[in-house]
């Protein structure tokens, strides 16, 4: 005779555990870490461009880079000034979860660094739902995106720790309703904080950098 | 969104319902009841077309997926009212943007049949 077994477990509670054993690592090493989202061509790597010079002399940083396949983003992020740069290629896969960090997290001496930025695979809706283990998510949007954008993937959009509004420097060109877009941020995630910015320009970076490195001290202190 | 997420999706699932058949000492697996919220971003039919590849072999293997399906519900912040979002998130009542998600976001295993 067949009988019910009660389950009740969240699916992703295998991913849950291990996000938890990668925050323990971090913490323990004392690296604060930092997963990076975005849709394709938001401007994540350009961000760590802009981000990586500004932190010289002030953190020591790694970048991990989830790629499909390829490993153009992390040799960026290496030439970019990255103490350590790793690629993950996810063989396909739309997001990274905290088994393909882990992995990463075993190539690297963490002692070595203050600051992980894992750069997820550029998509809007999977990275949301798959932690990492990281203190701190960070959305990467853009201006030519469009300003519906919160009000399409509120998955993503109420996630985060972090929104960082790119490409501000293409607003004269843009029909992008910032009214419409700061009321979709608003419902979904009042507490985020926002910097605006243009990684081409270099104009807000600093607000950002400065706003991080502040972040990373007060993690240090404990 | 990729297929992929379904199958890493699909992975997880085998891996709770194998553990908890084994807890029970079961010898196989029929049913699957999975609680899905409207806001988790899903398909069902692509979770049990991985499904069955994956299950082969296993205790699981020919089990049956059902899904329930849990509409978003959202509360205004600001006047209390409760409703299921149209196309704007905003309260139909006040036009509050202060709201927040009551049910929706559901995403688990509720229970098995086995035997």
């Amino acid at each position: 005779m067949p009988q019910r077994v009660a389950v009740v477990e969240n699916i992703l509670n295998a991913n849950d555990r291990l996000a938890a054993e990668n925050r323990l690592r971090l913490d323990t090493a004392g690296v604060f870490a930092i997963n990076l989202m975005a849709s394709p061509g938001a401007g994540k790597t350009s961000l760590i461009e802009q981000t990586l010079p500004r932190l010289t002399g002030k953190l020591r940083v790694a970048v991990v880079d989830g790629d499909i396949a390829t490993s153009l983003d992390a040799d960026r992020a290496a030439a970019a000034g990255a103490q350590a740069a790793i690629q993950i290629n996810t063989g396909g896969d739309c997001h990274l979860d905290a088994v393909m960090l882990q992995q990463a997290l075993n190539q690297l001496d963490l002692s070595k660094f203050d600051l992980l930025i894992v750069e997820n695979v550029g998509n809007l809706v999977c990275p949301a739902s798959f932690a990492l283990g990281t203190h701190l998510s960070v959305l990467v949007a853009s201006i030519p995106e469009g300003d519906d954008k919160p009000h399409k993937y509120p998955g993503m959009y109420s996630g985060v720790d972090v929104l960082i509004l790119n490409k501000i420097d293409l607003l004269p060109y843009i029909n992008f309703r910032m009214d419409f877009f700061k009321q979709g941020v608003e419902i979904l995630n009042p507490d985020v904080v926002t910097f605006p910015l243009s990684c081409r320009t270099g104009e807000g970076v600093e607000d950002w950098t400065d706003w991080l490195v502040g972040r990373v001290a007060t993690f240090k202190r404990g | 969104m990729g297929i992929m997420h379904e199958l890493s999706v699909t992975e997880s699932i085998l891996e709770i319902a194998l553990r908890h058949a084994q807890e029970s000492q079961a010898k196989r697996v029929i049913n699957l009841y999975l609680v899905i919220g409207q806001l988790s971003s899903i398909v069902d039919d692509s979770v049990q077309f991985y499904w069955d590849l994956i299950s082969k072999d296993t205790l699981a293997e020919g089990a049956k997926l059902h899904f329930q399906r849990i509409p978003a519900r959202l509360a205004c912040l600001e006047c209390g009212h409760e409703y299921s979002p149209g196309g704007d998130l905003t309260c139909p009542a006040c036009h509050s943007a202060r709201v927040k998600v009551i049910t929706g976001k559901e995403f688990r295993l509720d229970a098995m049949d086995v035997e």
